[in-house]
């Protein structure tokens, strides 16, 4: 019978279809890495935006999304004592690794949810209770849906939420048959850093010419390396210092990892991020210019 | 007093700010420098201390010992992180998931649970120049970087005074490093990121009770943002406006302080001090 065959090939094109995830991230904070992003997704034509960054999430300032739904992320749970059975023997403040409980009470911001006063609490007096720690959003912009999230003030599980979001984005790109992800990572190299970069198809590090810049890209290219993940390099802003970029540059060499990019530093950049729109929308050459070749860089990169 | 330089966006000019306003107040009283970005610590990379400790920050993860083991499966009933399971007779540890709280030693009922020691960063001292110098540093791979600011904040001297550069965010290593602090200066930049992630970081000093003040960097002299607005309506003050100079940048770029390079700078700074300390004067 015909149906049959032709939902063999239906999956089979399902199994040949591949999606691909590139993850721009920086180490350091403020070298431009969204506007880079939202400049990418204005250059992608069919690509899936997520923003990971989500104890400060910018991108969607520049992509003017518009909500589709949102919704709450729990977290770990966090512990509550009820005054009323407590007997203040200290059990619990002594045994919490965390200082998180003074006084009898716990501290929401301390706690991590681990859940041994609870155990330990002779009276039962605590109960561990569901926390909101965030929301995600999906949104439609001008230039493809796109998944963030907000994590709480203060919050934990910041890992844990990029996680969430990873796996909407990607669940979303299957179901509408998407190649490409184009994801905004976290500042630093700690948990959201990691839960960011697992597993994806490249990681481009944005870095800047000055000294900070070069020593928090020698700390990401050592954590994607430890990863086991591809990464490439672009320089923001290069002619800022030539020097300081010529060192990155023998540095990227001394580590075998490509550098792709070399944006001139461009004061539209930060005109076209007051207007919210994305610097290659705003206007061309410069920097505008030198981020389609390092796009077209990166495709050459995903598709090797 | 203890002061933390915070922001809620990356790259706004902390460590500048932290490292310069420190440089030129040790001349007057004692001071201390903490640098609590444990993720990307840059402030030696311009003020060049000399360290003379190092210290180790562990967490304790379980180490079973299987001849005592009975596989019951409390440890991974437990563990709210994933970081133990039994798979028949196998107990797994999974360091890296493992936040150190204790609870599967405390809990066994056979007491088969070792605790062991785990290295997840280090904190150094040091000084330059009259300047006491702390720092904390995570291991690459490693995500316990609370337990470490808070190791960089235990050697906080009472005394004198410090200034705490804090990591970008609002999560928990910003709440970490702005916990218990006297004031905190958020510096921000005249952009739509910028003030988006201040107002974010005054959510999060709300939180805490902090009082706090504002420093604009790359002032352009137009604020198009409606940041100052912002800052009336929520009575915060605007400390200082350091404005868009490349010479500033070169300095940075090349690791040099600005007080050095552009030295009226230094009673600038001072001034903003000053300011700090009068608001806090009950």
């Amino acid at each position: 019978m015909a149906t049959p065959i032709i939902e063999i090939m239906g999956r089979c094109r399902m199994g040949a279809y591949e999606m691909k995830e590139l993850v721009i991230i920086s180490g350091k904070g403020g070298t431009g890495k969204t506007s880079i992003v939202g400049s990418f997704a204005a250059l992608a034509e069919d690509a899936i935006l997520a923003d990971c960054d989500v104890d400060a999430s910018d991108l969607h300032l520049l992509l003017q999304p518009v909500i589709k739904d949102r919704h709450d992320f729990l977290g770990m749970k966090k512990a509550l004592i009820a005054q009323a059975l407590c007997t203040q023997c200290g059990i619990c403040e002594s045994n919490c690794r965390f200082d998180a409980i003074q006084g009898f009470r716990v501290d929401p911001f301390s706690c991590e949810g681990c859940g041994v006063c609870y155990h330990l609490c002779p009276q039962q007096a605590i109960q561990m209770v569901d926390n909101v720690c965030g929301q995600w959003f999906s949104a439609v912009t001008p230039y493809g849906p796109l998944i963030y999230a907000r994590l709480g003030i203060g919050e934990e599980n910041s890992g844990k939420l990029v996680a969430e979001v990873k796996k909407q984005t990607k669940e979303l790109a299957q179901s509408l048959s998407k190649e490409l992800i184009i994801i905004d990572g976290p500042p630093g190299i700690g948990c959201p850093v990691i839960a960011t970069i697992a597993g994806v198809d490249l990681v481009l590090v944005i870095t800047e010419p000055t000294v900070a810049g070069l020593h928090d890209l020698v700390r990401v290219l050592q954590l994607a390396n430890h990863f086991q993940v591809p990464a490439a390099v672009c320089i923001n802003k290069w002619d800022l210092d030539e020097e300081k970029s010529e060192e990155i540059e023998a540095y990227c060499r001394e580590q075998k990892v490509e550098v792709i990019g070399r944006i001139p530093f461009d004061r539209r950049m930060t005109e076209a991020i007051i207007q919210g729109i994305p610097p290659v929308k705003y206007g061309s050459g410069g920097a505008m210019e030198a981020i389609q070749r390092v796009w077209q860089k990166v495709q050459n990169h995903l598709q090797a | 007093m203890i002061v933390a330089v915070a922001s809620g966006k990356g790259g706004t000019g902390k460590t500048t700010l932290a490292s310069n306003l420190a440089w030129s107040l040790r001349e007057k009283e004692k001071v201390q420098i903490l640098d609590c970005d444990v993720d990307e610590p840059n402030l030696h990379l311009f003020l060049h201390p000399v360290f003379e400790g190092k210290e180790t920050v562990n967490i304790k993860i379980p180490s079973v010992d299987e001849s005592r083991c009975d596989y019951c499966g409390k440890c991974a009933d437990i563990c709210q992180y994933g970081a133990i399971t039994v798979i028949g007779n196998h107990v797994l540890v999974f360091p890296e998931l493992c936040h150190g709280c204790g609870g599967c030693a405390l809990l066994c009922p056979q007491k088969a649970i070792l605790e062991i020691d785990k290295p997840v960063g280090e904190v150094e001292t040091g000084s330059v120049n009259e300047l006491a110098f702390v720092q904390g540093r995570m291991a690459v791979g490693e995500v316990m970087a609370p337990t470490i600011i808070q190791a960089v904040k235990q050697k906080i001297n009472s005394r004198g005074t410090t200034i705490i550069d804090a990591p970008p965010g609002t999560s928990c290593p910003a709440v970490a490093a702005c916990t218990g602090v006297d004031y905190c200066i958020l510096v921000t930049e005249p952009t739509p990121f910028g003030l988006h992630d201040l107002k974010l970081a005054v959510e999060m000093l709300d939180k805490l009770e902090v009082p706090r003040g504002v420093v604009v960097n790359r002032w352009t002299g137009v604020d198009q943002i409606g940041l100052e607005a912002y800052c009336e309506e929520k009575e915060i003050p605007i400390l200082l406006r350091i404005p868009f100079d490349r010479r500033i940048a070169q300095a940075y770029a090349q690791g040099r302080l600005l007080v050095e390079v552009l030295p009226e700078w230094r009673p600038r700074l001072l001034k903003l001090w000053d300011v700090v300390e009068w608001g806090l004067m009950k």
